[in-house]
């Protein structure tokens, strides 16, 4: 304890001094200014004459008529001069040895004026030694010549600064060209990071369908639009008479009937001719390759988002060894300046700590393991159960709606019709919450508890994505059939027509039918009905979802504010509530509804366009309503810094939704009157048709090769060894890194130990010394004793958890000798702290290897 | 540079070692000036002993936000009170510029962090930060529960409070440190 309060005086002392110090920023320029100078010493000392401080030039002519007088002065000065032999009254001819002995002086004490800043001195001393280095530096930095790079230097000077501050501004500039940037801080900041990662995935989405926007208008709708034929030129494009009386009705339109389904959102309006316009245009493969390449290009990003968050890495969690002391320490910027920044920056500390504050508290949670474990594994085997059962559910509606399907219409009830879209309905109101309550059990962390919530909901919404193709399916093999048999009737009537026409004309030359394009009869052109079926649930989920906010959020919110002073109970306290921010829900009907997107694109290309305008408004929309309605979740956690799950999520349902698409793409028959591919025996037949006419023969012939099983054998056999390599590295990189964070969390543990335990491996070598006959041999750093509360507790050997080698060590020396220090006879007054270390007082070396244990006094 | 020689003697920007960042001085002045124009004379050439009071320097827009801004001011002011000579003003500027270097301002950091003046950062100390940072948002179990993970986390000696030489391995390797403790003027 003495020590301790010596020591402090110590520390108090040294402190003090700081205070009312020089301003270092000028030194700092200084101490450049010098060294950028240094390099012009050699130019000889004329400079010094122009120099203009008159005090200083007299200093320098003092300096020279020293240096003049005679060698003596001279050898005094520079130690390392003596061999200096022609500077005899010659003031420009200084010998190599002195000017480098000069050089190194005042090298030395422009260190000093460096470092000086840095030293607690007291002011006074302080003063005084910069004022000696100072002098001397001037002194001989004028002797050996300056002054021609100070300009030069202060103009540097000037530029660097401009530089640095044209930096920040482009920072700044960079940072305020990040859409919604300022919005989704704001929103962190009240409501953490878990809750922002929701609006940064929504984000990304958006960046990620404004390409496919791009793509989608620039080469597929635009070249149509302004390439193709008009409006009302053939049939394809124009509304049947039968349904021109209502094609501008309201409910027509809104369901994508009439005008909607006759125009380029939809596949049936792009023609089949294989070039239009003037820059020949190839529409019908650019319209494929658009269709296959958006999956090709989202697929590509994903991954890629995915490969760049893990290199980010981080699952949130922990970030070092000093969480909480950073936070507290460095998180206040000291720049903030405006009262709104202020609270905000106040309120994100806050959350910043709770987050850390779940971290932690999940950390030093220890419960009975076994319990645990049991409860984790009965909420699972439940939400299996439950999970099986909806999926059975659906299965068992979806086959009864097809029984339905044949039976008459009119024979059902309102709720056997409906049965299908109630069930799921159902499903997706009751289950959510369910698992969320069943997952209470398991008592995750709740970043941890986030991502089984969002994997169980999405095996839930996996069903209702599987009742909806199979609804599809069943209508597009319907309107196959409807269509077979108009096309047959069709080219029966057209035969017809061509037999009749030129028996009657008695002419082979036979004019197309002159029919009004609206009067064509057409096939039900299935591609569009799916188009329109994908763009109808798009909208309606839109309005449910933004009626859901408005309603669920808003509606409850100004209840239970304006409600709360007439009222029996709290309401904001108690039942109602304010809502929270259902991360799960809205990430996973992101994920959806991007599926959707991906699915439709190809037969509505509208679509795209469509859900850039849905996310744009969801983005303001809903940044609006978290933070009027909502309030931050009881526990708010950190976000894992990757969206890495979300990502995945993204992932399986891109592939999801790629299967149907591919599959309609290579097998099923295109419509034979509407869309880009009509006529074609298959979709991917323009392909083939313009590697046949239009490439030269030879990338035919490479394309033939290339399709050969031969070759796609090995081909994929290659891609499966690539995959195993890359994958055994990864996995060894991973196991590097571990193995190094390992060793670092060692080097730090053995650090902390060894300067907490420095007195007892001195103490070792204490022991040691006094065994050695000769004890000089030791060096002098074995002044370092503990204070002697420390001794007392270290003779009764009862230190807990003490391990490393050097109590080990000790042991087995004091084994051999016990307690062969008795008699030392050394003033206890002399034992301090060691003058060299300014680490603060140390204990005993009862502290343990380990963190957090409790010191011993 | 005109401007200088009418406030200080060269001399004094001799003794000052700012040639170069005269402006920054005059500047500084100008708004050392302005906080007190009464007190504050024009022309700084034979040095006059004045002091502003805390209560006016706190005011001043760059601080008037932040939480520790007494704490700041105190920690550079000789007496301890918070009385700041120009020097003393000039020195809290240039320790919270973007030139000042790392250690000098986790001397003047910890300084600031150390409520109670006794060079070391204790519990009370980290409390009184904890609670200023969030503006006693924290439950008090939770404000116990940081204060204890961060000395535990930067205690290298085991005394339960941070020494200087525990502050300052912390904080030179924290990664916003210099970009959080600046002042721009």
């Amino acid at each position: 304890m003495k020590t301790r309060t010596r020591h402090r005086g110590k520390e108090g002392e040294r402190r003090r001094p700081a205070k009312g110090r020089k301003p270092p920023g000028g030194k700092l320029l200084r101490t450049r200014v010098m060294r950028r100078v240094k390099k012009s010493q050699t130019k000889g000392k004329k400079e010094a004459e122009r120099h203009p401080k008159r005090r200083k030039r007299s200093r320098i002519r003092r300096r020279r008529e020293e240096t003049v007088k005679g060698k003596k002065g001279r050898v005094k000065l520079f130690p390392f001069s003596s061999s200096s032999s022609s500077s005899e009254g010659d003031e420009d001819s200084l010998s190599e040895g002195e000017i480098a002995a000069l050089k190194e002086q005042v090298e030395e004490k422009k260190k000093l004026i460096a470092t000086l800043r840095n030293k607690p001195w007291r002011m006074k001393r302080r003063l005084v030694m910069l004022k000696e280095a100072q002098e001397f530096v001037e002194k001989f930095e004028g002797a050996l010549g300056k002054g021609k790079g100070r300009k030069l230097y202060a103009y540097k000077v000037m530029m660097t600064k401009k530089l640095i501050k044209f930096k920040r501004d482009f920072e700044n500039f960079k940072t305020a060209c990040i859409p919604w940037e300022r919005k989704i801080k704001e929103v962190e900041s009240h409501f953490g990071s878990s809750v922002a990662s929701y609006f940064i995935f929504l984000r990304w989405m958006y960046g990620l369908n404004l390409v496919l926007f791009g793509f989608m208008f620039g080469l597929v709708v635009l070249p149509e639009v302004l390439m193709g034929l008009p409006y009302g030129s053939i049939a394809r494009k124009t509304v049947p008479r039968a349904e021109q009386d209502s094609a501008m009705d309201f409910s027509v339109l809104f369901d994508f009937g009439g005008y909607c389904k006759y125009s380029f959102l939809f596949y049936g309006y792009y023609n089949n001719e294989r070039t239009i316009g003037l820059l020949q245009f190839r529409l019908p493969l650019s319209y494929l390759l658009v269709g296959v390449g958006i999956f090709g290009y989202s697929l590509m990003v994903v991954i890629r988002t995915m490969a760049r968050n893990a290199n980010e890495g981080g699952d949130g969690g922990d970030e070092g060894e000093f969480t909480f002391s950073w936070k507290m320490f460095t998180s206040w910027d000291y720049l903030i300046g405006n009262p709104e920044t202020a609270d905000n920056k106040y309120a994100s500390i806050t959350t910043s700590f709770k987050e850390s504050i779940v971290d932690e508290q999940e950390n030093q949670k220890d419960e009975n393991i076994h319990l645990r474990r049991f409860l984790r594994v009965l909420a699972n085997v439940m939400i299996l159960c439950c999970l099986g059962g909806s999926g059975y559910l659906i299965y068992f509606v979806v086959k009864r709606s097809q029984e339905f399907a044949e039976m008459d219409n009119d024979d059902l009830s309102w709720f056997e019709k409906n049965e299908v879209e109630f069930v799921m309905s159902l499903l997706g109101l009751v289950c959510p919450p369910l698992f969320e309550t069943i997952a209470e059990l398991e008592d995750y962390h709740p970043r941890i508890a986030l991502k089984w919530q969002l994997g169980r909901i999405f095996a839930l919404f996996l069903g209702n994505l599987y009742t909806f193709l199979f609804a599809l399916f069943d209508e597009v093999t319907a309107k196959l059939e409807r269509e077979k048999s108009i096309k047959n009737a069709t080219e029966w009537a057209l035969n017809q027509y061509y037999a009749n026409y030129s028996s009657f004309y008695n002419t082979t030359n036979v004019p197309p039918p002159d029919v009004h394009p609206s009067d064509v009869v057409r096939g039900p052109c299935w591609e569009t009905g799916v188009g329109i079926e994908f763009v109808k649930l798009i909208v309606s989920d839109v309005q449910v979802s933004y009626l859901t906010i408005l309603i669920g959020d808003f509606a409850r919110a100004v209840i239970v504010r304006f409600l709360n002073y007439c009222w029996c109970w709290d309401l904001e306290a108690g039942f109602p509530s304010y809502g929270e921010f259902d991360i799960s829900g809205n990430v996973l009907g992101l994920v959806f509804n991007q599926g959707m997107i991906w699915m439709g694109a190809f037969y509505a290309p509208g679509l795209v366009g469509l859900n850039v305008l849905r996310l744009l408004t969801s983005m303001y929309y809903q940044c609006w309503a978290v933070m009027a309605c909502n309030v931050p979740h009881e526990r708010v956690f950190k976000a894992s810094r990757s969206n890495n799950f979300y990502m995945g999520l993204l992932l399986l349902v891109l592939f999801l939704s790629l299967l149907p698409v591919v599959y309609t793409i290579m097998t099923l028959p295109p419509s034979f009157d509407c869309g880009p591919f009509s006529g074609q025996e298959k979709m991917y037949d323009v392909v083939m048709e313009t590697i046949d006419q239009d490439l030269p023969a030879f990338i035919g012939n490479i394309f033939t090769y290339a399709t050969n099983p031969g070759l796609i054998m090995p081909a994929v056999l290659l891609m499966v060894l690539a995959i195993y390599y890359l994958n055994t590295v990864s996995k060894g990189y991973q196991q590097a890194n571990l193995d190094l964070k390992r060793k670092m969390q060692m080097a730090r543990d053995e650090e902390k130990n060894r300067r907490n335990n420095k007195d007892s491996t001195n103490e070792v070598m204490k022991d040691l010394e006094d065994l050695l006959p000769n004890k000089s041999l030791i060096p002098p750093p074995i002044e370092e004793e503990p204070p002697p509360v420390e001794k007392n507790s270290k003779s009764t050997k009862t230190k807990p958890g003490s391990a490393g080698k050097g109590v080990n060590l000790q042991k087995e020396v004091s084994l051999a000798a016990p307690n062969p220090r008795g008699p030392v006879t050394r003033a206890p007054g002399a034992r301090g702290r060691p003058p060299g270390n300014p680490r603060g007082p140390q204990p005993g070396p009862g502290r343990s290897r380990g963190r957090g244990a409790p010191p011993r006094y | 540079m005109g401007n200088k020689q009418t406030i200080f003697t060269d001399e004094q920007l001799d003794a000052y070692q700012v040639r170069l960042v005269c402006v920054f001085y005059s500047r500084l002045h100008g708004r050392y000036h302005e906080l007190a124009p009464h007190l504050v004379p024009m022309d700084y050439t034979n040095e006059p002993h004045c002091k502003l009071p805390l209560a006016l320097i706190v005011n001043m827009p760059e601080l008037k936000e932040n939480p520790f801004r007494n704490r700041i001011v105190e920690s550079f002011s000789e007496d301890g009170m918070g009385n700041l000579s120009f020097n003393e003003f000039v020195d809290m500027f240039s320790v919270l510029s973007e030139m000042a270097p790392r250690e000098l301002k986790a001397i003047y950091a910890f300084k600031i962090y150390d409520f109670n003046v006794d060079n070391y950062l204790c519990k009370e100390d980290l409390e009184k930060t904890l609670n200023k940072l969030t503006k006693e948002e924290l439950t008090p179990e939770e404000v116990q529960l940081v204060c204890e993970k961060a000395i535990e986390e930067a205690d290298l000696d085991g005394d339960n409070k941070l020494s200087f030489a525990d502050f300052e391995n912390m904080i030179t390797r924290a990664p916003d440190f210099l970009s959080t403790f600046h002042i721009r003027i």
